[in-house]
């Protein structure tokens, strides 16, 4: 987040040394594409803090632990789709689940369906992508998340 | 969604939370809490990266893009988003408004979504992390294994796409 804001000032500061007139241009159409991104942001974030709610931690790590067979994956499947949590807090969870015996397959396939599909996301993807294109690539990244588990499984 | 649509529903969400605090109303008190954390996130981080966004639209040519990582760019290519994609920080939906200018300056669909790919699961700043939560041999095996996955998933959204005149649309 430091290295960001650094890096952006540093790129806005040489940028306006070069062209001025260039660099508002360019901050313009920025801030713009996030003013329009803005409603649909909000609403998203909105829906993620119902879920997150909804679904506490300890429910978690019991449908996931030890013993849990095929309902953990399926279990850490659906709850990282779903979920989008950023990664300072996904890591101590994934900390805390490991150590009330969740396998590490669960856990890569719990991080990696978290970090590249969101179906709650899809709204603003689709904004991008469409809604075809968007819907396929989260059920594509869900196929290689379980296979990514599947194969951890075998070493881990 | 028409423009009604667009506000109205984030905004009965603020008003129901205000209300959930105005009466006590402790689920409603959790689901603010829980939705304040992330908007900070995003408040923080999306405006500097659409900063970088705009910069890079008005400074970075068409025809460097296109050559470096364009169709024709091969495993070059695919290395060089990679690399960029692993330089960044934030969560995924912050990777859409770049996929979208990268692809206007003339990204290949392959390395757009391979982009996405490693934006998603091998960010070296989110890799500490990992790894310091769960250690260097689960994170070192992830990022082994992922690899090649999701660069196949590049080669697969490409071969679905190539006939049917796919664009990445301005929001």
């Amino acid at each position: 987040m430091k290295l960001l804001s650094i890096f952006t000032g540093l790129c806005l500061i040489v940028s306006l040394i070069v062209n001025r007139q260039k660099t508002w241009a360019g901050v313009k159409k920025g801030a713009l594409m996030f003013l329009r991104l803005l409603p649909t942001l909000v609403l998203m974030l909105a829906l993620v803090s119902v879920v997150l709610y909804l679904i506490p931690e300890e429910k978690l790590s019991k449908y996931m632990g030890e013993g849990s067979g095929i309902a953990g994956w399926v279990t850490a499947a659906l709850f990282g789709s779903v979920a989008l949590i950023p990664g300072f807090i996904a890591y101590p969870l994934c900390g805390i689940l490991i150590k009330s015996g969740v396998a590490y397959s669960v856990i890569a396939v719990f991080i990696t369906t978290l970090m590249m599909t969101g179906f709650l996301t899809l709204p603003l993807e689709a904004k991008f992508f469409g809604w075809r294109v968007s819907i396929i690539r989260n059920l594509v990244s869900l196929a290689a998340a379980l296979l990514i588990g599947l194969i951890m499984g075998f070493f881990l | 969604m028409n423009k009604v649509q667009k506000y109205i529903f984030p905004i009965i969400f603020l008003i129901l939370i205000g209300l959930s605090y105005l009466f006590d109303f402790a689920s409603g008190e959790q689901i603010g809490l829980n939705f304040w954390m992330f908007f900070k996130e995003m408040i923080l981080f999306l405006p500097l990266m659409f900063i970088l966004i705009g910069l890079f639209d008005v400074w970075v040519p068409r025809e460097n893009i296109e050559k470096h990582i364009g169709k024709e760019s091969g495993w070059k290519g695919t290395g060089l988003v990679i690399l960029l994609a692993t330089l960044q920080a934030g969560p995924l939906y912050g990777a859409f408004p770049f996929a979208y200018i990268l692809w206007k300056k003339g990204c290949s669909i392959r390395n757009v979504f391979i982009y996405l790919g490693a934006f998603s699961t091998i960010k070296i700043p989110m890799l500490t992390f990992e790894i310091g939560f769960l250690g260097l041999k689960f994170s070192l095996l992830r990022t082994l294994i992922t690899l090649p996955i999701f660069i196949l998933i590049g080669y697969l959204m490409e071969w679905y796409l190539k006939d049917k005149d796919f664009e990445v649309k301005q929001p």
